[in-house]
């Protein structure tokens, strides 16, 4: 694809300048747009063995603009409103209103061009399941397009590149998640889109596989600028690979920034979680002062608070009785989550792994 | 993010990130507020679109990766059928006596073109009523690839899985009920037509069914049909019943392979009731094709 971000050098693409002048900053072009796009579902009355729903809207006048060569995250917790979301940019769900343009093409009017021009990876695999890992990729490559000599040479590299070699010729569904996970990201890989639309790609994978996953995804970014758009809730995960990052509450999209950016939200305060033993000793003053402040979630309390404040409750607890009925304590700097809930979003859901 | 872990004793100026997933190099390091976040601009002129999979080579892959299917679930898609139509024959030979007559032709066609209706329809109509509950059509409807050739593919997988299994029950009923083999020849075509007939009504089927329950018992209820329409004469059957027979679209492989067994088959009635077959499958494959378009995107 060709592109602003291909033609950056690495220093030039750091600084977010590509023609070194401070003055003038030159993002590299917009590779998806979307302006207030609202998708709602009706109110659903009760039936036999299904409850009342009310009218709920998926997507509320969301406007979003993600940039070429970009890795951008929609972020939220499960029925934030994500998945609606990228179905809408695949092309599988039709908006009520606004506006999908990708790579200056209109796919509110034309939906069916989004499957040439972007590679969808949806958390279903029952259609790849009963296929070897092999098949199911050199499958996809050819209702790509690909001829069958290229797409059995592009799925020999995928599968070296992600390390699927020893699965090669087992049924997807006798892998176990994660494996089966990467095979599905094998099938996304295949076909040279500009555009990757992920939705939780690396759900149940183990590091090696995680790992293996963004390093192909930042080759194709770097030798093609391949722009990727990723939906996760898992927040550690999120600081780590993304370029920015719109938070979705409720169909909204209530902050859109650099992961860094966002935390600036939060300012210095820290993140104290403590896990007791088993009750906590609330006869300990300096406990029984944190409790007002903690988010308590069964044996385990979460603590915002200033640095000082924190290496004074630090101290507290990890002397005496209190250490003593203290089974694992962890003091982090803010987090995407606290950004999440400092911004009025609900906690739940969002995971830290 | 740093950490400081009772566990880790990690100081808390160390970084530590999510396991495996190091940050991406080259990162636009841009700081985009949140108003950035507002797609007011486009996206430039139009990029080339990728171009879309052809009709023949899309359908040949999605034939190809469907029928290795059979190696995961051999068991449903190969041999029940056979053994549910052998068992029926079987049962059959207590209360009907060899030899070439109305009731052994219906009998061993009936049976023969029941595992067609078994995996065509039956199996098919759970296939794509599951893969449409699960979101499993997704996958198909974000590739460039025309819904004829996931149909038509599939379909063609499914016929193929029966051949087999009609082979193996048409042999064995000739040979139990002492009928002609010579005949056997027109399963070249039974098998194709009425494969496309069947698989058809089953896609469509599993298609339209707004819950996968409701595929499955389309799918259960087609191949009673088939069944109880199928192996008996149609001479013996109350005029409602001989109605509903000639509405089943596999009635029609059923007759023409009842006609081959005669000493002198009637040849234009054979030709008739293959090209009866052949129409409806026509519809039925244009109606899922449509059926599939409809479900893919909502």
């Amino acid at each position: 694809m060709e592109n602003g971000a291909q033609e950056l050098s690495e220093d030039e693409r750091d600084t977010g300048r590509a023609d070194g002048s401070p003055e003038e900053p030159a993002a590299p072009p917009v590779a998806v747009a979307v302006t207030g796009l609202v998708k709602s579902y009706p109110a659903r009355r009760a039936r036999r063995g299904r409850a009342a729903t009310e009218a709920v809207r998926a997507t509320d006048r969301v406007d979003l603009s993600i940039r070429a060569g970009e890795v951008f995250g929609l972020l939220g917790p499960n029925g934030a409103g994500k998945s609606t979301l990228v179905r809408q940019l695949t092309g599988l769900l039709r908006p009520d209103t606004g506006r999908i343009e990708v790579l200056g093409h209109d796919l509110v009017r034309h939906p069916d061009r989004a499957s040439r021009l972007l590679a969808y990876l949806g958390q279903e695999s029952s259609a790849l399941d009963e296929l070897t890992v092999s098949l199911a990729i050199e499958t996809t490559a050819r209702l790509r397009g690909r001829d069958a000599e290229h797409a059995r040479k592009e799925t020999s590299a995928v599968m070296a590149e992600l390390g699927l070699g020893s699965f090669a010729d087992r049924a997807l569904r006798r892998l176990s998640g994660g494996e089966r996970r990467l095979a599905c990201v094998g099938a996304a890989l295949v076909g040279d889109r500009p555009l990757l639309v992920l939705d939780e790609p690396t759900t149940g994978m183990d590091p090696l596989a995680r790992r293996s996953v963004w390093a192909a995804i930042d080759r194709r970014r770097r030798e093609h600028g391949t722009t990727v758009l990723l939906v996760t809730h898992n927040v550690l995960e999120a600081e780590a690979v993304l370029d920015r990052v719109a938070v979705l509450d409720r169909g909204r999209v209530i902050a859109c920034d650099t992961p860094g950016g966002l935390k600036a939200v939060v300012g210095d305060d820290v993140r104290l979680d403590l896990v007791w033993r088993s009750e906590p000793p609330l006869n300990i003053p300096e406990v029984a002062a944190l409790r007002e402040h903690a988010q308590r979630t069964g044996r385990r309390w979460t603590l915002r608070m200033p640095p000082e404040e924190a290496r004074t409750a630090v101290a507290a607890v990890t002397g005496g009785a209190a250490f003593a009925a203290l089974d694992d304590f962890t003091l982090a700097t803010p987090s995407l989550e606290d950004v999440y809930l400092a911004l009025g979003g609900r906690g739940e859901g969002l995971v830290r792994m | 993010m740093t950490t400081l872990s009772s566990r880790t004793a990690a100081s808390p100026s160390e970084p530590t990130g999510v396991p495996g997933a190091p940050a991406l190099g080259g990162r636009s390091a841009s700081p985009a507020p949140a108003a950035a976040a507002g797609g007011r601009g486009g996206t430039g002129p139009e990029q080339p679109l990728a171009p879309r999979a052809k009709l023949w080579p899309s359908l040949g892959a999605v034939y190809r990766a469907q029928l290795s299917r059979a190696r995961v679930a051999r068991i449903p898609l190969l041999f029940v059928a056979t053994f549910q139509s052998v068992g029926i024959m079987i049962l059959m030979r207590g209360v009907v006596s060899g030899g070439l007559s109305e009731e052994t032709g219906a009998v061993v066609a009936g049976a023969s073109v029941l595992v067609v209706a078994f995996v065509g329809l039956n199996l098919l109509a759970q296939y794509f009523g599951a893969l449409r509950a699960s979101g499993g059509l997704d996958h198909y409807a974000t590739l460039p690839v025309p819904p004829a050739a996931v149909v038509l593919g599939t379909a063609g997988a499914y016929a193929s899985f029966t051949v087999p299994g009609v082979i193996v029950t048409a042999v064995t009923g000739c040979v139990l009920f002492q009928l002609p083999v010579t005949g056997l020849w027109v399963l070249a075509a039974v098998i194709p037509l009425s494969g496309a007939a069947l698989a058809g009504l089953g896609a469509l089927l599993g298609l339209l069914a707004p819950r996968p329950e409701l595929a499955t018992l389309c799918g259960q209820l087609g191949m009673s049909g088939a069944l109880l329409l199928g192996v008996l004469p149609a001479s013996s059957m109350p005029l409602a019943l001989q109605w509903a027979r000639d509405l089943l679209p596999s009635t029609y492989g059923v007759e023409a392979m009842i006609a081959t067994f005669q000493p002198d088959p009637d040849w234009v009635n054979v030709l008739l009731n293959l090209a009866v077959s052949a129409a409806v499958g026509v519809v039925t494959l244009v109606l899922a094709a449509w059926a599939y378009r409809r479900a893919a995107v909502r």
